[in-house]
């Protein structure tokens, strides 16, 4: 190697930039336009090999149509089927719509940071979900439900727009049961509706929770998040104990493509969870 | 190492015609040869063979937005600044085939590419490219992850590199601490002298290339003169980025009237993207056959000056020129340091050339830190 070879030492690492095929086990309706996807790589080494961490997320592949980056909402411990809940929203997702049970898709991850769980033991934890915002906590809600003495009060602030808009509505008993306050709301009600109306952040007027020891875990729309933010900090709660998942156009999940760029930060690598402290200088700068 | 050629580290005086040589060493070494040659009134990046195919007897005349070729009465090889092309284009294509995927058994098999790339050896390197060739080194393979197509292609890399003679009013490689002489990086690296060059070996790979030609050893005359060309060169060099109060210059403004107001003058053509020696932007495309059986996965240059760049579901996050140009510029001069450790600009100043509008990288972060909230 010569002189003006590059300083770094090069390994000769698998392509991070190759999927791996997998397979569709089970489709689970959520909400209209709205579906969780079980998939298990086809090869039993990758899915021995295969770890993730609540809040990571993999980039979903589909030949001839496209890539996408979905956080994984299943439960951690069970790494062999790894749920995505997927919105059909643009293009790759709606193809994702179009497949059934059986179909393969290629599968490459997991990737970015993931939510502060070992932090979090011996604390009080607020969980803050809008709409399409809970899938990447479920996998928060599931480790806690395998180990809820670990953790103080756990309350969960959740809202989407309709009632039949609200994800995992069939599993928020199993939640209560295990000791989660579950308070929901939704921004428009319809005549079954009988819960809040409201905003999510309007949640935390009706819950009371000590700003000691306590963290804030919050997914959603940036604006929300925004105003999750300011109810947080309006109860004293630090900004370092504030932690956030931002969303970013994405192509390569790796540091490479440049789309997801934050400031100094790739939300593919430092994020998608970041802790509050550390993005508050670029945290709702307009078009940033 | 035989005694017939120099050691490494070594200074040697080559006429000017045994550069052929060298070139015929190298393409009989297995490397594509890619140099400056003239083409559509520029001097570009192409495959050469030959010493007349290098710009002889050319140069150049930059200025914020002009590009110009002309003739002079000197028959030098290279005495002109870098052109609207960098070396990025054949270490990081434009346009490459990631994978391809085929439906076989019912499964989907992905194969990366097979072919290897070109060894290349790159000729006329300027010590600003060398510098943008060590940012990509870090971007693309200095992290977690490592770009397995960049890597295939630079690790082969041979680097024959030219010390400036002269300089180009957008030029401010100084004030990067870039050039004009480089000072690493390379295998062997010329400074043309009036009827010699004097060569500075690098690697064994350099001295080796030197092989059946005619080189001396540099006389102390030949290095006085090597040095004066060069501290002449420096002195040239005009423009100036003050870089001291970066990046916090540029984290402390992002909400500046300034970005308003060179909005208003920026195109958002991304031409300053394409041309700038570390831009890495990408982009990917897929293709199928018709029966959705096979596909293949291709990546494109990008820029963060494309509309369609920061799209997420719901809208573009940066929808106006404003947020695109405070992207590219506090990327290139601020949160580059953060996320790389180093900035994204090498001084090279081909952003200022190639905008259709002449805007100076130079002159807006001046006029930011003129207007700057104290």
């Amino acid at each position: 190697m010569s002189v003006a070879s590059p300083a770094m030492e090069i390994r000769n690492p698998a392509d991070p930039m190759l999927p791996r095929p997998a397979v569709i086990q089970a489709i689970r309706p959520e909400a209209a336009g709205i579906a969780t996807y079980s998939l298990a790589f086809v090869d039993p080494a990758d899915r021995d090999a295969y770890h993730f961490r609540p809040g990571q997320f993999n980039m979903l592949y589909l030949p001839g149509v496209g890539e996408v980056a979905i956080s994984l909402s299943s439960d951690p411990a069970e790494s062999q089927v790894l749920g995505h809940t997927v919105r059909y929203a643009g293009n790759v997702t709606r193809a994702i719509g179009r497949l059934k049970v059986g179909d393969m898709l290629g599968v490459r991850g997991p990737y970015g940071s993931h939510w502060p769980l070992e932090d979090a033991v011996g604390k009080n934890l607020i969980i803050v979900a809008g709409g399409i915002g809970l899938p990447p906590l479920r996998p928060v809600i599931l480790s806690i439900l395998s180990q809820r003495d670990a953790f103080g009060r756990v309350l969960l602030l959740y809202g989407a727009r309709t009632p039949a808009d609200l994800l995992y509505t069939r599993e928020f008993g199993r939640w209560r049961e295990a000791g989660i306050e579950v308070n929901i709301s939704v921004d428009v009600a319809d005549e079954s509706w009988r819960g809040k109306v409201g905003v999510v952040p309007q949640l935390f007027y009706f819950v009371r929770m000590e700003h000691q020891n306590t963290l804030v875990l919050t997914c959603g729309p940036e604006i929300m998040m925004r105003f999750v933010i300011y109810e947080a900090l309006a109860r004293r709660i630090p900004k370092n104990a504030i932690y956030i998942s931002m969303e970013r156009n994405m192509k390569c999940a790796v540091g490479f493509c440049g789309h997801c760029q934050y400031g100094p930060n790739f939300i593919c690598k430092q994020g998608p969870v970041f802790n509050y402290a550390a993005i508050e200088p670029f945290f709702g700068k307009e078009d940033f | 190492m035989p005694p017939n050629l120099p050691r490494v580290s070594a200074s040697v005086a080559l006429p000017k015609p045994a550069l052929q040589q060298v070139f015929d060493n190298l393409r009989a070494a297995g490397f594509t040869l890619v140099g400056p040659t003239v083409r559509d009134g520029t001097i570009v990046l192409d495959e050469i063979a030959r010493l007349d195919d290098l710009p002889v007897g050319w140069t150049d005349e930059q200025e914020p937005g002009r590009y110009r070729l002309k003739k002079t009465r000197e028959a030098q090889y290279f005495n002109y600044g870098v052109g609207p092309h960098a070396w990025k284009q054949f270490l990081h294509p434009s346009c490459l085939r990631l994978f391809s995927v085929e439906k076989s058994n019912g499964s989907w098999v992905f194969r990366p590419p097979e072919e290897p790339p070109p060894r290349y050896a790159f000729v006329g390197v300027r010590a600003c490219d060398v510098a943008a060739i060590g940012i990509l080194d870090r971007v693309l393979l200095g992290g977690e992850f490592r770009d397995p197509h960049y890597a295939r292609r630079r690790e082969n890399v041979f680097a024959l590199v030219v010390n400036c003679a002269r300089v180009n009013p957008t030029c401010f490689c100084t004030s990067m601490k870039t050039g004009p002489r480089a000072t690493t990086g390379f295998d062997l690296a010329l400074t043309e002298l009036p009827e010699i060059f004097l060569v500075a070996v690098g690697s064994d790979a350099g001295s080796e290339m030197l092989r059946d030609t005619p080189w001396e050893a540099a006389t102390a005359f030949d290095l006085g003169r090597a040095a004066r060309a060069m501290q002449d060169v420096e002195r040239q060099v005009e423009r100036q980025l003050k870089t001291d109060d970066l990046p916090r210059l540029l984290y402390d403004n992002l909400e500046h009237p300034h970005w308003d107001e060179v909005a208003t003058r920026c195109l958002s053509c991304a031409n300053c993207t394409l041309v700038c020696p570390t831009c890495f932007c990408t982009t990917v495309v897929d293709t199928s056959d018709l029966r959705g059986t096979k596909g293949e996965r291709i990546r494109l240059a990008d820029s963060c000056f494309n509309r369609d760049f920061s799209h997420v579901f719901g809208g573009n996050i940066r929808p106006n020129i404003r947020s695109r140009y405070r992207q590219w510029l506090s990327h290139k001069l601020a949160s580059w340091i953060d996320q790389f450790g180093t900035s994204g600009c090498v001084g090279c100043g081909r952003c200022i050339t190639w905008c259709p509008v002449g805007i100076e990288i130079t002159e807006e972060v001046n006029a930011l830190r003129g207007k700057a909230a104290k």
